[in-house]
């Protein structure tokens, strides 16, 4: 890559006003570095990955209006996170926590249990209870 | 409490740490030079491991190991610890601050408040260094960023006990002893012999072999997992690639830097040739992450676009096949 040619798009980064270190050649073919506010194909990258999460996210609110799921799954989703790292979040076994995704079973789970998942998420016990589904 | 840092931002996390803190204590190294010492250079394919729901693909070694390859090859000692409690965690790092210790932190990216929301993701390989504590801040140089940053006392807690894969639990590390002459001509030249030799290894799923391998599979990708999942996939693999920390090009260019570099070191005019040839390859895995955003920009579904990223990517891997035996003979 050219000094030159280190891609100056806009993306992410940009709309912060943060810029990213990149090493690239000057014209006289010695190493230096440049400052670039973004490329395309990442951001296109990075916004492909942000709409498969949305997507994962409107999933489990559906799955939970339709009783196939607990809230559990969408809070899951919205902080980012997957069952391994959920469960070390609450310190529990990965087929537990994969338990407490059964309506049935989260119905049934103690307080202190719920403060876990809570604390995990980052919200309140009575937040994770009382799930509006619109 | 306030240490005198200087921060300089890299391209990096774990190579700026390392060079800002040997800068610190004295010993003036750059970023590129941290990782071709460290042999940073790596490729892997871990199919079975799902990392943001795609295959695992890490164009960089374990965490926390270039830095120790580094460190073992250049003779310096760094002390790193790790704690069972967040209360000794935060003891230990302010008595370094204390004792005028600007302290490298392994943290979780997630809760850093200062990166850009899309960028939070849970990804605990992430290297920063406190300098400095003030009533209610921590002073940060995370090199990544261009100037330095703070985080409140809560929130740098939370980043050091990130959980999942690669928890940080609270490990901090710092250099205590630096000798007062380092022998960079042979750390150079463990440091390329180690990468070429990891590079070319018989394995199918590392170096140049990986890189061959998941050129196969991508061509299967949309026939066995459908287009939503294959594109998926593939953006994964060129976010791993592209995003910040890499440098561009899977840190080809980093690395082609450190080439230079050493060839006026070593006074290796071939070092200096090969330089040139990986800027060439860096500007092929460019092409080859354009070409895949194109797939994944318009969702198509013609096999056509993934037969073409599996042969640039083809391509790639036999060029630096050849790069790396030439690499290897250039300095033996």
């Amino acid at each position: 890559m050219r000094k030159n040619e280190v891609p100056q798009d806009e993306s992410n980064l940009s709309k912060s006003n943060v810029k990213e270190l990149c090493y690239a050649v000057d014209e006289n073919g010695n190493y230096t570095t440049e400052l670039s506010s973004g490329w395309e194909p990442k951001a296109i990258a990075l916004s492909n990955s942000m709409d498969d999460i949305n997507e994962r996210i409107e999933l489990a609110k559906q799955q939970i209006k339709e009783g196939k799921s607990s809230p559990i799954v969408y809070y899951m989703e919205r902080s980012r996170m997957d069952l391994g790292i959920l469960s070390s979040y609450v310190g529990m076994w990965q087929w537990r926590v994969k338990r407490h995704f059964k309506p049935s079973v989260f119905r049934n789970l103690s307080e202190r249990i719920l403060e876990k998942y809570a604390s995990a998420f980052e919200i309140s016990v009575a937040e994770l209870k009382n799930f509006k589904t619109d | 409490m306030n240490t005198d840092f200087t921060h300089h931002q890299s391209a990096h996390c774990e190579n700026g740490v390392a060079s800002n803190l040997l800068r610190h204590n004295g010993l003036n190294i750059s970023e590129p030079m941290v990782f071709g010492i460290g042999s940073g250079l790596f490729f892997i394919y871990l199919p079975f491991i799902k990392v943001n729901h795609a295959p695992a693909i890490s164009y960089r070694p374990m965490p926390g190991l270039i830095f120790n390859r580094l460190a073992k090859r250049l003779g310096l000692k760094i002390k790193r610890q790790k704690f069972a409690s967040e209360s000794s965690a935060a003891a230990v790092l302010d008595e370094n601050l204390r004792n005028n210790i600007p302290t490298g932190l392994q943290v979780g990216v997630y809760n850093l408040t200062y990166f850009p929301d899309e960028y939070r993701f849970h990804f605990n390989a992430h290297n920063l260094v406190v300098y400095g504590k003030t009533e209610t801040d921590y002073l940060i140089s995370d090199p990544v960023m261009q100037n330095v940053t703070t985080l409140t006392h809560a929130e740098l807690n939370k980043v050091r006990f990130a959980k999942g894969a690669f928890a940080p639990r609270g490990q901090m590390y710092y250099p205590i002893q630096i000798p007062a002459h380092v022998d960079l001509k042979s750390a150079i030249i463990k440091g390329i012999k180690a990468t070429c030799n990891v590079m070319l290894a018989p394995v199918f799923i590392v170096g140049v072999k990986g890189i061959k391998y998941v050129a196969g599979q991508i061509k299967k990708w949309p026939k066995k997992y459908g287009t939503k999942k294959a594109n998926h996939y593939l953006a994964q693999m060129v976010r791993m690639q592209e995003e910040i920390g890499t440098g561009g090009g899977g840190f080809r260019f980093i690395y082609a830097a450190f080439l230079q570099e050493a060839s006026v070191i070593l006074n290796n005019e071939k070092l200096k040739e090969l330089s040139a040839e990986m800027t060439v390859i860096g500007d092929l895995w460019r092409d080859f992450a354009v070409e895949a955003s194109r797939i994944y920009k318009n969702r198509s579904t013609q096999n056509d676009a993934y037969n073409k990223v599996s042969d640039q990517l083809l391509h790639i891997a036999e060029l630096e096949g050849a790069f790396f035996k030439k690499l290897k003979n250039a300095i033996s």
